[in-house]
């Protein structure tokens, strides 16, 4: 392979990874601070890139649609939590696993009855549209987009939770939950705000992902479980972890389905690499997963919990 | 038997007489109200990511009864639905539900060829007529054919030689082949190859539901082939004509894709698809009288152009029709009923239509090109293909 092409490779990447990372972040959050599993993320996910092409084709504004997808997530997120989960966050994972993986089919059976079964349109913005000539290769300038905004989120999340008083919270609420709730702070408004800040980026990824992917009812099952894959190789409820780990795994991902096939035929005969290389080349990051757990098995970066 | 008092003897003998005779009347009340509907099962992939094929084939199955009102051969039908998910077990508990409980005598339908390999043989077996109007893996086409099971489509190796065939018709030297990594996918690439007489300069397997194809379109524009040949059904081609279209490619790097854009993914791609290149059985446009009357009243009904899903799915309908009316709405006579079936008596929206010896049809595959239309885009078929090398499936297919 050609170093252009492998700079093209890492750039894609390293797209997945951001937007790999917007899910993971609002998991991790969810996961390691209120210990709550939640498989719906998903589901936000799907709804957010159904809001957001509705929203993309009634306006025909795509920034317009992008600034309303944000109360429209915040609204579904605050419903689902106050109407569905609340309640299941004393219970253990196996209730919240089985409750929430019954929102999944909720949703997307929604999804169906008002999209209907077939995938959905939505379309680059025409601002957008045509490729930008990287190193002699034509690049799609949407998808450099979609590496700038997921760094400028991935910098406002560094943000809020480094440097103001709810970052602290969350944190906090990270390390000791029992304590922060002592301490007079209103844990289950916090839970609340974290379930909905934690929506409104996985609407932002189905947002960014829409005019790429196929909108329909189910996409956000196959990410979710990548989003799995990240949170737990940078460590539950670590921000840093999930953001490091996602490029990690986008990267990973990428390289190893465009290297790993090339290689084998070097080693095997053709008919024989061509039926090891892919399968090879899906295993590739849980293997890395495996790797990683078998030498830190709290993850990269883990949260000290007291 | 004697009896003290004869009028009480005579009596209950006219009393019987009258049971005997009211008995008679009901029964041939009965045969004279021999049309009670026939029963038809439906079984299809409804809903999941695959839902929008199986309810195309439905909507246009009840369109043709309705055009027929509420019949079919002159006999009235009762079409019970069933739903299977995109799942083998669950289509065959359907398929059981309707032999077992409903007592059907023709099931029809069967999106994907999964669900077909699990319900052929308990249906087929039970002798049920099976009117198949989509999926047809290689091996009902072959070896495991049955005189029980017809087909209104194709078998699947025929789209990808078609393919292949109009690959090697527009002189492309070197063809970039893509595939998702499953058997349909292998298969796709193999029967590509069988009537594509150029260089295949690298085949790429992906992932089943594969969201992102970035990576591989970057390494296939390094490759620079001719054109690029892909097969990706459902959502994964709405995916992949997306990214291709963004990359710039779509109009500079031509696309032949089989099962990629259809009356099914089209509306999600709009005017992204446009200059694309595939072959298929059907296209709206089609010039022939029954294809005109059926695009008008389904585009009339349902508001959306017919797919080739709907399309196989009215033929199957009309082939039905063109079956109990030959045997006069009489299903018990399975050898009769078979031989009108074998008869393909009805008008083919596809233009001619033959059975072969193995019961799949001998109807034409056409260049299908993706053109600026009404709704953004619309299909438009062309010449149709002439494939010069088949599987020949049927000579595999001992059956009398």
């Amino acid at each position: 392979m050609s170093f252009t092409l492998f700079i093209i490779q890492t750039l894609n990447g390293l797209q997945l990874g951001v937007l790999l990372f917007l899910m993971a972040a609002g998991l991790t959050l969810v996961f390691g601070i209120m210990n709550f599993v939640n498989l719906a993320h998903g589901s936000m996910y799907m709804m957010g890139a159904f809001f957001a092409a509705s929203l993309y084709n009634v306006t025909g504004s795509f920034l317009l649609a992008a600034v309303l997808l944000v109360p429209a997530m915040l609204t579904l997120g605050l419903a689902v939590n106050w109407i569905a989960l609340r309640k299941l966050y004393p219970r253990d994972h196996l209730d919240q696993v089985l409750a929430t993986f019954g929102l999944i089919l909720f949703f997307n059976e929604l999804a169906r009855m008002i999209w209907g079964p077939s995938p959905y349109y939505m379309e680059v913005p025409e601002f957008l549209i045509g490729a930008v000539n990287l190193f002699g290769v034509r690049y799609p300038a949407y998808r450099l987009v979609i590496i700038a905004s997921g760094l400028l989120v991935a910098l406002g999340c560094y943000v809020l939770i480094h440097r103001t008083r709810i970052g602290m919270l969350i944190r906090a609420g990270a390390s000791n939950r029992a304590m922060v709730d002592v301490l007079g702070v209103n844990i289950t408004l916090l839970n609340a705000m974290l379930f909905a800040l934690g929506a409104v980026l996985a609407g932002f990824a189905g947002l960014l992902a829409g005019p790429i992917m196929s909108v329909q009812a189910g996409m956000g099952e196959p990410i979710l479980i990548l989003t799995m894959v990240v949170i737990v190789i940078g460590g539950i409820g670590s921000i840093r972890g999930a953001f490091y780990a996602s490029l990690i795994v986008g990267v990973v991902d990428t390289l190893g389905r465009t290297l790993l096939p090339n290689l084998l035929r070097t080693v095997l005969e053709r008919s024989a690499a061509d039926i090891a290389g892919p399968a090879l080349a899906s295993m590739m990051i849980y293997l890395l997963m495996a790797a990683i757990l078998a030498v830190k098995p709290e993850g990269l970066f883990p949260v000290h919990k007291h | 038997m004697t009896y003290a008092n004869p009028s009480a003897g005579r009596a209950l003998l006219r009393r019987s007489a009258l049971a005997a005779a009211l008995l008679c009347g009901a029964l041939g009340a009965g045969l004279a109200q021999a049309q009670e509907p026939v029963k038809i099962g439906f079984i299809a992939t409804m809903s999941g990511p695959g839902g929008a094929l199986g309810q195309d084939q439905y909507d246009a199955f009840m369109l043709a009864i309705e055009q027929k009102g509420g019949k079919l051969g002159g006999v009235p039908v009762e079409v019970i639905r069933e739903d299977d998910q995109l799942k083998p077990d669950v289509g065959v508990q359907a398929a059981t539900k309707l032999l077992k409980s409903e007592h059907v005598p023709i099931i029809t339908g069967v999106t994907f060829s999964n669900v077909m390999m699990a319900i052929h043989k308990p249906i087929t077996d039970s002798q049920v007529f099976l009117i198949g109007s989509n999926a047809g893996p290689a091996p009902i086409a072959g070896k495991e054919c049955s005189p029980f099971f017809f087909s209104t489509s194709w078998d699947n190796d025929m789209l990808h030689e078609a393919g292949g065939q109009l690959a090697s018709d527009l002189g492309y030297k070197n063809m970039y082949v893509m595939a998702a990594n499953y058997q349909a996918g292998r298969d796709a690439v193999s029967g590509f190859k069988r009537d594509y007489t150029g260089k295949v300069i690298d085949e790429v397997y992906t992932q089943v539901n594969q969201p992102d194809y970035s990576a591989e379109i970057a390494q296939l524009q390094a490759a620079s082939p001719d054109a690029v040949y892909v097969f990706y059904p459902g959502g994964m081609g709405v995916n992949f004509v997306k990214q291709y279209r963004q990359a710039g490619l779509l109009g500079s790097l031509p696309l032949i894709s089989v099962s990629t854009i259809d009356g099914s993914t089209l509306p999600a791609l709009k005017s992204l698809a446009v200059g694309a290149i595939t072959s298929a059985p059907y296209a709206p446009n089609l010039d022939n009288p029954q294809n005109k009357q059926f695009v008008e009243a389904f585009v009339k009904a349902y508001k959306r152009q017919p797919s080739m899903y709907a399309a196989q799915s009215y033929d199957a309908a009309n082939l039905i029709d063109s079956a109990l009316a030959k045997v006069k709405g009489d299903v018990s006579n399975k050898d009769a009923l078979r031989a009108a079936f074998k008869e393909a008596d009805f008008d083919s929206v596809r233009g001619a239509f033959k059975f072969d010896s193995n019961q799949f049809p001998d109807a034409p595959f056409y260049r299908v090109d993706v053109v600026e239309g009404p709704d953004g885009a619309e299909l438009q078929a062309s010449t149709p293909i002439k494939i010069k090398t088949r599987a020949n499936f049927a000579a595999q297919c001992n059956m009398k």
